[in-house]
């Protein structure tokens, strides 16, 4: 029994002290944004890399969760005489809550596990040792440029996965199960508000980049130098940074009612 | 008088975990000079060229690198020592989305303003002192075992280092290869006048090549010019540098 509870003590510890380690990773992050030289071209090489090549993925995870809250919808509101509110009821599920979470949820399993790999297998073949030794600090050019990038791209996927939602409410609504077009929008419109939803919703997907941004580049900059430690760095990225989401979507909810 | 040496280790003390590495090793290599840090596998040869070179921190002991103790410096007063240092890792350690040629540029780029051409000049001069032409657009993927050892001696030598450490140059390399590598460190130590620390299990190489040789044992460091460790009274140091056989349990790793 004590072992048990000295084990979970030192569970805590160990959890606490990485928790530790990557706060003060982000200061160092933070640090290097202001630090010169701007690093532009590697910002928007990230910015291809974890967003453009993020597009197709997002988008058709995008449309299909729409065209599945819009028959979930219509099933449920069908039976109330609402049909009217699905664009509502779709418009809202996506901006409040699925949007910006499954967004960060896809972004992470494709983009954050190639960052933690990417710079696992740099620090693994010795890149980032060899950046050193140039007087180049591996934070400055290899994480903070991804770690920006993330955040930066992070509100973008997600617009984008949030317009192609509500276009696949839409086709399923509309055309296939006739609700009126017209009607659609206009409780679309009327119940998604600019500033509680529209903005919650890109302080979520802002929140969100920087979990993911942070918690990829800090596991594959900390990771081992070997195979399995590139490997252990990818998974524990997207298993760290999955939960992280979900928990911190909760508090953000709670707290500011988003 | 003898010169100032431009790195001296004092009493250092190393341990990767319960694992010690170094008890109290001390010794100096002195500038202008090749010399060969020789050991058994796991004796510490490459763990002492990143101890020199800041990447790792002793537990205890003084590491004085062109004047400045390393141990005690931030990781940005390092970078300022490391300005005179250059480093051939073991495996390159070449950037891998750069080519060969943006490889080699990427410190000049870092720390001088130099123009395009100028920078073009530099990278092709050093590419040919290491006899790698027509290499510019390829990835270090692309490259065999030694062009990629020649690449990255090339991308050390692009700040014109006061001390160049080269972690296993020869390894994996077939005997020509090998004899090029060798022919080139002592054609830029004899030129340039640089200050050269070179990590080796390559006997014969090391008998060519060094002006002194530290020879990591179990439980201390040998120091001397190799001829006086093939003569040496030691009957340890005179097996390892002669190749010879030793007993099978004979303690070849361990701490210095």
């Amino acid at each position: 029994m004590i072992a048990a509870i000295a084990r979970l003590g030192a569970l805590v510890i160990a959890g606490l002290e990485d928790m530790g380690r990557l706060a003060l990773f982000a200061g160092r992050v933070g640090v290097a944004v202001v630090m010169p030289p701007p690093r532009v071209r590697a910002f928007l090489d990230e910015v291809y890399k974890l967003g453009v090549l993020s597009l197709v993925i997002i988008g058709v995870s995008g449309f299909a969760v729409g065209m599945v809250l819009g028959l979930q919808g219509y099933n449920t509101l069908v039976r109330f005489g609402a049909t009217n509110s699905l664009g509502a009821v779709v418009g809202l599920s996506l901006i409040r809550e699925l949007g910006p979470v499954l967004t960060a949820l896809l972004a992470t399993g494709r983009a954050g596990s190639a960052t933690a790999a990417e710079i696992g297998t740099m620090v693994a073949t010795e890149q980032l040792d060899g950046l050193r030794m140039m007087a180049v600090d591996p934070v400055h050019l290899v994480v903070m440029p991804r770690a920006v990038a993330m955040v930066v791209v992070m509100p973008l996927l997600t617009a984008l996965f949030i317009v192609l939602g509500l276009a696949g409410g839409w086709v399923v609504g509309v055309p296939l199960m006739g609700v009126d077009a017209g009607a659609y929008m206009a409780s679309l419109e009327s119940a998604v508000d600019f500033r509680d939803d529209v903005l919650g919703c890109g302080l979520k997907a802002v929140v969100f980049g920087v979990l993911v941004g942070l918690i990829a580049t800090f596991r594959g900059y900390t990771s081992e130098p070997t195979s399995a430690g590139v490997s252990t760095a990818t998974t524990t990225t997207v298993v760290v940074a999955s939960v992280s989401i979900l928990i911190c979507d909760y508090f953000i909810t709670a707290l500011w009612g988003v | 008088m003898e010169a100032e040496p431009h790195v001296r280790l004092r009493h250092v003390r190393m341990a990767f975990g319960s694992r010690r590495v170094f008890d109290d090793l001390s010794c100096a290599f002195a500038p202008g000079k090749v010399s060969v840090v020789l050991g058994g596998s796991g004796s510490g040869k490459s763990t002492m060229l990143r101890l020199i070179a800041g990447l790792v921190r002793p537990t205890a002991g003084e590491i004085w690198v062109c004047g400045e103790d390393v141990t005690r410096l931030s990781e940005r007063a390092l970078g300022r020592v490391r300005r005179k240092l250059g480093m051939m890792f073991q495996n390159g350690a070449l950037l891998d989305s750069l080519t060969v040629f943006d490889n080699l540029a990427f410190p000049l780029r870092e720390h001088r303003a130099l123009p395009p051409q100028a920078i073009a000049d530099a990278v092709h001069r050093r590419l040919h002192d290491v006899g790698l032409e027509g290499v510019d657009a390829l990835l270090p993927r692309q490259l065999s075992g030694g062009m990629t050892k020649r690449a990255a001696l090339a991308r050390a030598l692009m700040m014109d280092p006061v001390v160049l450490l080269c972690d296993e140059p020869f390894s994996g390399l077939d005997p020509i290869s090998l004899r090029r590598v060798e022919d080139l460190l002592l054609r830029v130590n004899r030129e340039q006048g640089i200050t050269m620390i070179v990590v080796s299990h390559h006997i014969a190489s090391t008998v060519r090549m060094a002006d002194n040789v530290v020879l990591l044992l179990p439980d201390r460091a040998v120091e001397g010019p190799p001829a006086a460790l093939l003569d040496s009274d030691d009957a340890l140091v005179r097996a390892f540098m002669r190749e010879e056989d030793v007993a099978a349990d004979t303690p070849f790793e361990g701490t210095a």
